[in-house]
């Protein structure tokens, strides 16, 4: 499963105060394990919303709001996908991750929707392979 | 947090550290079916005391540190090598002076060689194929016996007689526990590689939904691979088996339509391809290319699907390029199966007769006279040149040879269009 972590803005994230030369080295380190780990699949820090904008909807008109935007603890201020096999895997990592922010901060974990299926014919090309590793196979046998 | 909560996390803590712990484990013992026993062992004792003291910060170093005690305890008892017993003792004491930090520092392994080695061992070509997925799976994965059975439709003493016996085999054989080198090092790479890339196929051309673990094969290998890459980011071929990896996934949306059906690569609706798994394929696939050297069989399978990936619609497929890079396909790796796919790709791009040509260059390999595709494929040039009573008799071959139901239905409908034509 996929899930989408996202790191909760603060008042220090949203004046745009950037983290320290500490912090950013133990958020590296962090980054470097998921990525060893295969579980990083992207990820990326934000802005703060007043670099930002939003665009409203009521029926068919649309109105363009520019940042920043007054609710702090519902923005978020960066992201992460990864590939993980559980709820409970991503809290793991969760876990370990340096705390993003200076003082009290939230990471927020959202599995991603996934289409669990996978169909069962293949174009030629999948035969292939198909073909190929029950060879590989049977060989080793 | 109550003890289901603490259970669920010891076992999202073992799938994480569990690999690394084996690895360390298995450099200072030599042996991989010892280490894996006393991990085992570790996460048992975790299971007892972690719902009455919490999870400890570091879960990994404690998990260590409670293996290699148990590792004394064994070497101890068994009264094994005595090196081996002085290079734990060693270790404990270094321990002793700071339990945590010389635990974390046997498990700091900045070059990954731990992890190469086990997963060198896991796949040694000595074991069967069988016998390799199923401890990469466990070794590697993280997986439960149990949760590999249930991957492969098979029962769980089977997996568990497998693992046992491979670990055996490894013992008994004495096989170096080590990175190999130099012109071994090529022969090996590609056992490992085709050991990732079975799982994932175990996983990609799974029957039907309902074997909800099956995807999730797709995603163990996918780990796996993205996980060599970054203990091999030298070989092409790494990059290679892991961008092929990534695109083919990108499709698995597409491949079946609401109803469950298969839905062929040219009538997928490739607004649902996943588009940041084909972009980090053809990241991967460029990553590859730029290590240098001759583009190796999964690479070069895995230009052929970024041909695809790249084309916005059907009709823009670049058949060309395909066509192309399936005859150095065949040359890297000779097989009529790829010349089929080469045959199909020059038709695509040169018209059907051209196709029809290398078809039936085909028509004696014995490999292919009991592959459906071969009848399909001729029928299907056969009606796009007109030839329709000829088409028609492929088609029928082709269904009553292949195994899939809903192809023979499908194999049957193209043979009464000919009658139409």
């Amino acid at each position: 499963m996929r899930c989408m972590v996202i790191v909760k803005a603060t008042a220090d994230s949203e004046a745009g105060v950037m983290p320290g030369e500490e912090l950013l080295a133990a958020m590296g380190k962090f980054n470097e394990e998921l990525v060893k780990a295969g579980v990083m699949l992207a990820g990326e820090g934000l802005a703060p919303s007043a670099k930002g904008a939003r665009v409203r909807f009521s029926g068919s008109q649309r109105q363009v709001v520019d940042g920043p935007f007054a609710e702090t603890k519902e923005l978020i201020a960066g992201f992460w996908l990864w590939q993980v096999r559980s709820l409970d895997e991503a809290i793991a990592w969760v876990r370990r991750c340096p705390n993003p922010m200076a003082g009290e901060s939230v990471i927020e974990i959202r599995p991603v929707f996934e289409a669990e299926d996978f169909g069962e014919v293949f174009t030629p090309e999948l035969r292939e392979q198909e073909e190929r590793l029950r060879a590989q196979l049977e060989g080793k046998r | 947090m109550s003890v289901t909560d603490t259970h669920r996390t010891i076992d999202a803590v073992w799938r994480i550290e569990s690999a690394r712990l084996i690895a360390g484990l298995a450099r200072m013992l030599r042996d991989v079916g010892l280490a894996e026993e006393l991990a085992q062992d570790a996460l048992v004792i975790a299971l007892e005391q972690w719902p009455q003291t919490g999870v400890p910060d570091n879960p990994g170093a404690w998990l260590m540190t409670t293996a290699k005690r148990r590792a004394i305890d064994r070497l101890r008892r068994n009264k094994l090598l005595e090196r081996k017993h002085v290079q734990l003792m060693h270790e404990l004491e270094h321990e002793r002076e700071s339990a945590e930090s010389a635990a974390e520092m046997a498990l700091d392994d900045p070059f990954g060689d731990d992890l190469l080695r086990l997963i060198f061992t896991a796949c040694h070509p000595l074991l069967s194929m069988e016998a390799r997925v199923a401890l990469t799976l466990r070794l590697l994965g993280g997986l439960t016996t149990d949760e590999i059975a249930r991957a492969f439709l098979v029962p769980e003493p089977t997996i568990a007689q497998r693992i046992v016996r491979a670990k055996r085999s490894l013992a008994k054989s004495a096989v170096a526990y080590e990175v190999p080198r130099g012109d071994e090092l090529v022969e090996r790479l590609s056992a490992v590689l085709g050991v990732i890339y079975l799982i994932f196929n175990e996983g990609y051309a799974a029957t039907a939904g309902d074997d909800w673990m099956r995807p999730s094969l797709c995603e163990d290998a996918l780990r796996l691979g993205r996980v060599l890459v970054g203990l091999m980011p030298r070989e092409p071929e790494v990059h290679g088996l892991v961008a092929l990896m990534e695109i083919q996934a990108s499709r698995a949306r597409a491949r079946t339509d609401a109803r469950g059906n298969p839905v062929l690569l040219l009538d997928q609706d490739r607004t649902v391809w996943d588009r940041l798994l084909i972009g980090r394929g053809l990241a991967a696939l460029e990553q590859a290319r730029r290590l240098g050297g001759e583009l190796g069989s999964y690479a070069l399978q895995a230009a052929v699907a970024a041909c695809h990936a790249r084309a916005p619609t059907a009709a823009d497929t670049d058949w060309a390029r395909i066509a192309a890079l399936y005859a150095v396909l065949a040359r890297v790796m000779p097989s009529p199966i790829v010349e089929l796919n080469r045959a199909v790709a020059v038709s695509m791009a040169n018209g059907a007769a051209e196709g029809l040509v290398l078809v039936d260059a085909l028509a004696d390999e014995p490999s292919l006279q009991r592959y459906h595709l071969l009848p399909a494929v001729r029928g299907d040039l056969l009606a796009r040149l007109g030839r329709a009573t000829e088409a028609r008799e492929e088609f029928e071959r082709a269904a009553a040879l292949t195994q899939n139901r809903r192809e023979r239905k499908l194999m049957r409908e193209r043979a009464r269009a000919c009658d139409r034509t």
